[in-house]
């Protein structure tokens, strides 16, 4: 699904990555660790396509509309409603049967209660919530997930876990965590960075 | 026809986001509107044609300027850029649609901005009214384009009139000729030219501009 090749990259002198190798078969699930200023987020952002190495190669088999990536931001604009978000990204990915799916996704994450309402007047843990919606909203092969858990409460945490665990096999993923404990009995490997 | 889609869903999500936040066209509508007036009083006398035209002139291209510098602060105080990028549909069609919703503005600015050039100035010809139409489309072409190169630099509100005011000055020859000429074809002719060639050098580097 993934291979990175000797994989580097700076930012003007600053030097965030250095020769990295990496190979994620399909239906991996990899766990990216690491202190803060490692690279996760950088190297994420480069598997997902957002970001060019400076060195290295990286090839990536999964397509563009394949790719699902929850970074640090939700990537959901706060004035438009939950509902609104989704049907920008369901016509965006030309989801099939795009009503169906965003009811059923905004269902099992608490939020259809909620979807006429402006992401602005949501809680950061409801947004996040709203975020792995639009991720999962295309059934993306690859699912390239930055702190995944951060901001959602011990409820949407387990709904987080049920929808990981489900997935699991089907898909390939790559999450950076700094709970890796939270995500170790789906892990098929685990790649830490250091500073 | 997914292309249209595309654009059609990117540029109803901007104009939806102006709705609510209502940021962009009520500055724009009040701009232009206190422009006028402030001509009015601070010209002296009774002003030529061409004067006025080149007041108007000034006033849409600065208001403009007020509309293509927020058009992607949306994207920029939500980092949406990084959601668009990814999505798969043609990256080009976020300029367009971006531009469609500028053009949106700047028309109903505009719808102001007419009337009281009439009222205070000289009645507003056809030919004025086409090359306006002709200007608006370059104007927020070119200018969505230099948003949004300009809006990942830290000097973003500097940087767009620096890119863009000189890249204006062939619009501002077209339509200040075309409304003041006898025979305005050439003119509009040339501004028809100038929206055909930027919109097509947009339109196949803007992917350039959105990747890092």
């Amino acid at each position: 699904m993934l291979t990175a090749r000797r994989l580097g990259k700076r930012y003007g002198e600053k030097r965030v990555l250095r020769g990295l190798d990496l190979t994620l078969p399909r239906g991996d699930f990899l766990v990216v660790t690491g202190p803060n200023g490692s690279g996760k987020t950088t190297l994420l952002r480069i598997c997902a396509g957002l970001a060019q190495p400076t060195e290295g190669t990286i090839e990536r088999s999964a397509a563009r509309a394949q790719v699902g990536y929850l970074g640090h931001e939700p990537l959901v604009y706060r004035e438009l409603t939950a509902l609104e978000n989704l049907e920008l990204y369901g016509r965006l990915y030309r989801v099939p049967e795009r009503r169906e799916r965003i009811g059923m996704l905004l269902e099992r994450f608490g939020l259809w209660e909620v979807r006429h309402g402006r992401v602005a007047s949501y809680s950061r843990g409801m947004t996040q919530r709203l975020a792995l919606c639009r991720v999962l909203l295309h059934e993306p092969e690859l699912l390239v997930l930055d702190e995944p858990y951060s901001a959602l409460d011990e409820a949407g945490s387990e709904l987080l876990d049920a929808q990981l665990a489900e997935l699991r096999g089907e898909r390939t993923f790559l999450v950076s965590t700094h709970d890796p404990a939270r995500v170790e009995p789906l892990a098929s490997g685990r790649l830490a960075l250091a500073t | 026809m997914t292309y249209v889609r595309d654009v059609g869903a990117l540029a109803r999500k901007d104009l939806l986001l102006e709705l609510r936040a209502r940021d962009t066209l009520p500055a724009m509508l009040l701009f232009v509107a206190a422009v006028f007036v402030i001509f009015h009083f601070a010209l002296p006398g009774t002003p030529s044609r061409l004067e006025t035209t080149g007041f108007l002139w000034v006033a849409i291209l600065f208001t403009a300027l007020l509309g293509l510098g927020r058009a992607f602060v949306p994207e920029r105080e939500q980092r949406m850029m990084d959601g668009l990028v990814l999505a798969p549909c043609d990256r080009s069609a976020i300029w367009l649609a971006k531009s469609l919703a500028t053009l949106a503005f700047l028309v109903a600015a505009e719808v102001v901005a007419l009337p009281l050039y009439a009222l205070f100035f000289h009645a507003v010809g056809g030919a004025m009214v086409a090359a306006v139409l002709l200007a608006d489309l370059g104007i927020c072409g070119v200018g969505t384009f230099l948003g949004a190169m300009a809006v990942v630099t830290r000097a973003r509100d500097l940087l767009l009139p620096l890119l863009f005011l000189p890249l204006a000055m062939p619009i501002v020859v077209g339509a200040v000729g075309a409304s003041i000429v006898a025979a305005p074809g050439r003119y509009l002719v040339f501004l028809a030219l100038y929206d055909l060639l930027f919109a097509v050098v947009c339109w196949a580097t803007f992917e350039y501009v959105v990747a890092e």
